[in-house]
């Protein structure tokens, strides 16, 4: 097989988990796109081990080992971030990360434009 | 160079390099209606969708290992906690219009971006590489388990204590508020049930090698 096929695949999975980090304002959306970084990821690993373990009899198996720590702490990772994301939930009653602005800069350019009733939510 | 132009061509491909070209052409698909649908729910669908896909991928890169733990931690495990992290923050059902924020087209921009200075990088620097998938398999739980338990035991293990820091992570951060105990209840025993899964995955994990 062409290494070309996963290695743009891997790509194209990555930069699509990028927008969706960007451009999503729910934490378990971003959540779920950095899952999508981290496959990217993983497919890379693999495709590469394979194509290695092939041409330089290198026997360690480094990426597919590597890949299966990733997807170890992958699944950590997203139990922490869930029970992060119901924390903020339980005490700000929302998950949108653009109305968590307690560490933005006081006069920024955004804060003039906020209503008086999301100054006393983020602040609460 | 030559020689590997001799043997392999683009006009030519092998059956494998189509299953694969398929494959991930739905794979791209179910990752872009992820991102880019207002339902939150179908997102968390779609997710599945990518993530078996890519479990189908490995399968036909031969890390067939990899293919299963990807099946048993992402699509059983994984998938399920993010909808259960949907439902406990009360996400809407149907569409919310809300779901991407201001800076959309920005976001749009730098991934456009970094899509396209990959691709091109990617496709310069391996023009004329093969995989050569004949043979026995590369990622068979044979190969894969010696060589996890010869060269890669003493991350393996640092990898259990990792588990129990993030188990015991999860539990000291949803059990904070004592005021509001029903939501704590909730959102405790879905952070018990995420750590338990992984712990879970990974004892299979011991246990299938």
């Amino acid at each position: 097989m062409h290494l070309a096929y996963p290695a743009v695949l891997s790509a194209l999975l990555f930069s699509t988990g990028l927008y969706g980090v960007l451009a999503r304002r729910n934490a378990i959306l971003v959540l779920m796109s950095v899952e999508l970084m981290l496959n990217a990821v993983n497919l890379n690993l693999v495709a590469f081990d394979v194509w290695l373990s092939r041409t330089t009899r290198e026997t360690l198996h480094s990426g597919q080992a590597l890949t299966l720590f990733t997807i170890a702490i992958a699944a950590a990772e997203i139990g922490i971030g869930l029970a992060i994301v119901l924390a903020v939930h339980r005490n700000r009653g929302t998950a949108d990360i653009d109305k968590l602005r307690d560490t933005a800069e006081p006069n920024g350019p955004d804060e003039a434009t906020l209503t008086e009733d999301e100054k006393a939510e983020a602040t609460a | 160079m030559t020689l590997a132009a001799a043997t392999h061509g683009f006009l030519s491909p092998t059956g494998v390099e189509i299953a694969f070209l398929l494959v991930g052409l739905v794979t791209f698909g179910a990752a872009l209606v992820t991102v880019t649908t207002r339902q939150l729910v179908h997102a968390a669908l779609w997710l599945v969708v990518t993530l078996g896909g890519l479990a189908v991928e490995y399968l036909l890169l031969t890390a067939e290992f990899i293919a299963w733990v990807q099946v048993l931690i992402y699509v059983g495990s994984v998938v399920v906690l993010l909808l259960f992290g949907l439902m406990l923050t009360r996400a809407p059902i149907g569409r919310s219009p809300d779901a991407d924020s201001g800076n959309r087209w920005a976001a749009l921009a730098v991934a456009l971006a970094s899509a396209a200075a990959l691709v091109w990088v990617v496709v310069d620097a391996f023009r004329t590489t093969w995989i050569d998938l004949d043979g026995a398999a590369a990622g068979s739980t044979a190969v894969t388990g010696a060589s996890l338990f010869q060269n890669w035991v003493l991350p393996f293990e640092a990898l259990s204590v990792l588990l129990l820091a993030a188990l015991v992570g999860a539990i000291v951060l949803s059990r904070k508020a004592k005021a509001k105990a029903n939501a704590a209840t909730a959102a405790e025993t879905a952070a018990e049930a995420a750590v338990k899964d992984t712990k879970d995955a990974k004892a299979g994990k011991e246990g299938a090698l």
